[in-house]
């Protein structure tokens, strides 16, 4: 059982917290650090730059990953930027801003102290990653350039061409090599981790399946690090890479973590609307795009002519007319829930009709196509590849997808979880963005929690264990873990089915984004909560997964996946029925103002909730840690 | 636009091998109603699809992004690495590229430094050992000085991002007749030596990676197929750059020896 839960936030001004915090934390000295063994599970920014610091640092440490390289983790995937509050453009902005906006922009969901810090750490981490080489945009001086990016007024936002991610991580990964190198970091790659081991309480190590000879095996440690990024892969479409999963951190669920928020998820504004039946995931054109390009639908239903027939009076710039002050850079939710609201009324376009213009021409009229192809070639040229349309010349046609999870395990001040030992970073945990995600935050937060806070906070836990060796894997509770590991991987392979994982991946998708998408309503939440169940105990009877334990098999690795995905949705829904209100990603139909504007329910709803896994056959324990205001008074959002 | 075009009637010949070990063999597959609108990837996930159901093992190909940018995917397309594309992951190429009825040869990259593991799927943590080699900057968390404490011009700064842009995904080694990696490695190398923080190792880390690279690879013959099957547009001068540079390294770090 869980006692209250407690976030070890500091008290005191909230621009003191952090340094007073780090004083009070108990050291380990350089020389004892090489007696701790730690395990990081994942390489992207949050674990590769983890891993490197804590290397470094002299920690000995094991990372894994199921990529075959750690270069490949989704982080490289980011394409518009990273914010950070340097003020280089004289705009106004400052740490209490970024906190400010962060705070306000999640919809006050986030514990003050954690997202303060955030906002504080966010200028060192924008000098460590250009000391690495990271070549972020410069302007003809030489001096560091920024845009302003949705949802912000001021310009904060750093970025590498359409590949921030990519250039980001590219300095993580040669970090974390250059540790490698050393020797103070053994890197596991294509090695996929499967359960957490729990020992009294503790997490004691983890249990990994090697994707290439199938051996699946024990490792222990002082303490172990998930940074395993998020779910959005729950609802088969999104826009992240195929691989992503919520296996790592359910399993860690299922030994005792408290998951957070599970519900609150963000759908992105800016995607290609799907194409075909067959469509494997969705991709993102970069919310930057929206400081240029301007959104519209017809006024009429079902208007059949292109884009350029139809007269200027014709065009709804709906944000534009209902956001005055916001206009097309809207928070995410906002942008897109009209995008959905205007495609429900039967004003979509495109050949399916499920999609709203995003148009450049007025830009390129006053800025020349030149200037238009130098901030954003290649987005358009990645879209002209996808869709074969050119953009230059015919409107974007774009619509909402899934695209990051804020929910996650629930940590406290120090990024550990409620079992000591385990400590979560990045997308995997639920802190920091409250119900919705500002955009450029998320590379802020993994390289944040990597790069600066888990290299502090570590520390406290581990000066207890000093003298004391791990667990040894021949201990009863590894073993335990691998006999089951082994025999889910056994029956997942005997089931002679007659369906693919990947229908069932992509039924589970159609009722999670049907029932817990851009809008949630109580009915559609219940109907799921039997759904889930019904679909999941026929995916266990009746799917067919191809092929031998002992070789690569990405059927059985997907398998494994889609199992986990199918218990953490039906957690989606309990949380989201339960949440009663509507706040940031979470919508709920019931609970808005006559103009559809979102209504929360600070009274009864400023708290986290955090589930408690409590076995097959019984519902999930709540626990509740109540938000508090000391710094910022939540108002209602608004952007108009 | 292609959305509502016929759907495509395909015959693929498709590379199966059980493991490093094995031989492989082509199989032919007939596939027909495929979307114009979809990526090859898509087609291969419903060629996957109809192979579990007939109770056959699927191809193993690998991808994860799907948009071009970790540099996972990578398959030979009619003797093309990429396909027909240009500048043009696996990923991102769609059927659009095909025409109906076309015979479709998909093959795994092809060099003694990437090993087949299974099917299309290669080995390719050779790369991996170059970057550790050398292919960073030596700076420890927290000791970095402000980030506009250094000025970069601009040219210079774009100049490395035109490096850094190569997504490890080994098109270059697949399209070279000698399998030489100097793409890759000249890349990764110039996008470090090209900035002012890149300095200061840049003599040792330009000995250490090529030389790392050279224990894998084949040598460079100046082909030029490296550049043009480069998913990136990776341009072949950072070779020529990197060639220079390898000399002067020799030479500096011979005389830094010799002074010590
Ligand atoms: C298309 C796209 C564009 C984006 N653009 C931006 C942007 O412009 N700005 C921004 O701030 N954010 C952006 N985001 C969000 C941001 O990229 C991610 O939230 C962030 O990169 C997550 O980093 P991470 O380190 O937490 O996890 P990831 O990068 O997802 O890494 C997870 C790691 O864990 C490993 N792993 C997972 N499970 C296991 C397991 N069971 N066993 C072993 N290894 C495992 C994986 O191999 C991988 O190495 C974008 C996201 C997407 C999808
Ligand atoms: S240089 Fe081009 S082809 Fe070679 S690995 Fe890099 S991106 Fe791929
Ligand atoms: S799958 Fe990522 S580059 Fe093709």
């Amino acid at each position: 059982m869980i006692g209250e839960l407690r976030s070890r936030s500091p008290d005191g001004p909230i621009e003191e917290r952090w340094s007073e915090h780090k004083f009070n934390l108990r050291l380990v000295n350089p020389g004892n650090r090489r007696r701790f063994s730690l395990i990081v599970v994942g390489t992207g920014l949050a674990g590769a730059t983890a891993a490197a610091s804590l290397g470094e640092m002299g920690y000995k440490v094991s990372v894994f990953t199921y990529h075959d390289s750690p270069r490949r983790a989704h982080s490289i995937a980011a394409q518009g930027g990273i914010n950070a509050s340097k003020n280089y453009k004289n705009d106004g902005d400052s740490t209490f801003r970024l906190f400010y906006d962060t705070i306000k922009g999640g919809d006050y969901r986030s514990r003050e102290s954690n997202v303060y810090r955030l906002a504080e750490v966010s200028s060192n981490i924008i000098d460590q990653c250009v000391a690495a080489g990271v070549p972020f945009a410069r302007e003809y001086g030489g001096m560091l350039d920024n845009r302003s990016f949705g949802g912000a007024q001021v310009s904060r936002t750093f970025y590498a061409r359409g590949q921030t991610g990519q250039q980001l991580l590219l300095g993580a990964y040669s970090a974390l090599m250059r540790q490698v190198a050393s020797g103070s970091v053994e890197l596991h790659t294509r090695t996929e981790m499967l359960d957490l081991v729990v020992i009294d309480g503790k997490a004691a190590g983890i249990v990994t399946r090697n994707l290439l000879t199938g051996e699946i095996r024990a490792y222990s440690a002082h303490a172990v690090i998930l940074a395993t990024g998020g779910y959005s892969n729950v609802y088969f479409l999104s826009t992240n890479a195929r691989m992503c999963n919520v296996t790592a951190t359910w399993r860690a669920h299922r030994r005792g973590a408290l998951f957070a928020n599970p519900c609150f998820t963000q759908i992105h504004p800016t995607c290609i609307p799907p194409s075909e039946d067959f469509q494997s995931k969705l991709t993102l054109m970069s919310e930057s795009l929206r400081n240029d390009g301007r959104i519209w639908v017809p006024r009429s239903h079902d208007d059949e002519r292109p884009p350029g027939e139809i007269p200027e009076i014709e065009r709804d710039y709906y944000l534009e007319t209902k956001y005055r002050s916001f206009g097309n850079l809207v928070p995410r939710d906002v942008a897109s829930r009209n995008a959905k609201s205007v495609v429900d009324e039967g004003r979509g376009v495109g050949p399916r009709r499920n999609g709203v213009y995003l148009d450049f021409s007025d830009a390129i009229a006053r800025d020349s196509t030149e200037a238009v192809s130098a901030k954003y070639g290649n987005l358009f040229d990645m879209y002209e590849r996808i869709t074969g349309e050119d953009p230059y010349k015919v409107p974007m046609r774009i619509y909402p997808a899934v695209h990051y999870t804020m929910g996650g395990l629930w940590v406290d001040y120090n990024l550990m979880s409620n079992l000591p030992g385990l400590f979560v970073l990045g997308e995997a945990n639920f802190s920091d963005h409250g119900a919705n995600r500002l955009g450029a935050s998320a590379l802020m937060q993994g390289l944040a929690d990597g790069y600066f806070v888990i290299p502090a906070t570590i520390s406290d836990y581990l000066a207890d264990l000093l003298g004391t060796q791990p667990t040894p894997p021949t201990h009863a509770a590894f073993g335990e873990s691998v006999a089951e590991t082994e025999d889910r991987t056994a029956r997942l392979l005997a089931n002679k089915g007659s369906l693919t994982v990947d229908h069932f991946h992509r039924e589970l998708g159609k009722i999670v984004w049907d029932c817990c998408g851009m809008a949630r309503n109580a009915a559609g939440l219940k109907k799921a909560l039997s759904d889930i169940p019904a679909l999941n105990e026929e995916f266990h009877s009746n799917v067919l997964v191809p092929g031998s334990a002992v070789t690569l098999n990405q059927a059985l690795e997907r398998a494994g996946r889609v199992a986990d995905l199918f218990e953490l949705a039906e957690l989606m829904m309990r949380d989201a029925l339960v949440r009663e209100e509507s706040c940031g990603g979470h919508f709920r139909e019931e609970h808005q103002d006559a103009e559809g504007e979102a209504l929360r329910d600070d009274e009864n709803f400023s708290h986290i909730a955090a589930w408690e896994w409590a076995g097959n056959r019984n519902a999930p324990v709540f626990h509740r840690e109540q938000l508090e205001f000391e710094t910022v008074a939540p108002t209602k959002r608004s952007y108009k | 636009m292609s959305a509502g075009a016929e759907p495509l009637s395909l015959r693929l010949k498709v590379w199966r091998q059980d493991d490093e070990g094995s031989d492989g063999r082509f199989e032919k597959y007939d596939l027909a109603g495929i979307s114009a609108d979809a990526s090859f990837l898509e087609m291969l996930d419903l060629l996957n699809e109809r192979l579990t159901l007939e109770g056959k093992e699927p191809v193993a190909f690998e991808s994860d992004c799907r948009e071009g940018i970790c540099g996972t995917c990578g398959l030979m397309i009619n003797g093309r690495a990429h396909g027909p594309q240009q500048g043009t992951a696996t990923c991102q190429l769609h059927m659009r590229q095909f025409s109906d009825s076309a015979e479709i040869t998909v093959e795994p990259w092809r060099a003694a430094a990437f090993p087949v593991i299974r099917d299309l799927v290669v080995d390719r943590s050779a790369f991996d050992e170059i970057i550790t080699a050398g292919g960073y900057i030596s700076i420890n968390t927290g000791a970095a000085p402000d980030a506009n404490l250094t000025p970069i011009p601009k040219e210079a700064a774009e100049a490395s991002f035109d490096a850094a842009a190569c997504i490890g995904c080994g098109a270059c080694v697949a399209a070279c007749p000698n399998s030489a990696a100097q793409l890759f490695t000249s890349a990764k190398l110039q996008h470090l030596n090209l900035l002012p923080q890149g300095q200061a190792e840049r003599w040792a880390r330009t000995e250490a990676m090529v030389e790392k690279m050279e224990e894998y690879f084949g040598s460079c013959t100046n082909h030029g197929e490296c550049s043009v099957a480069c998913p990136k547009d990776i341009s072949i001068d950072f070779i020529a750059w990197t060639n220079r540079d390898y000399i002067k390294a020799k030479f500096n770090n011979r005389k830094l020896l010799g002074g010590r």
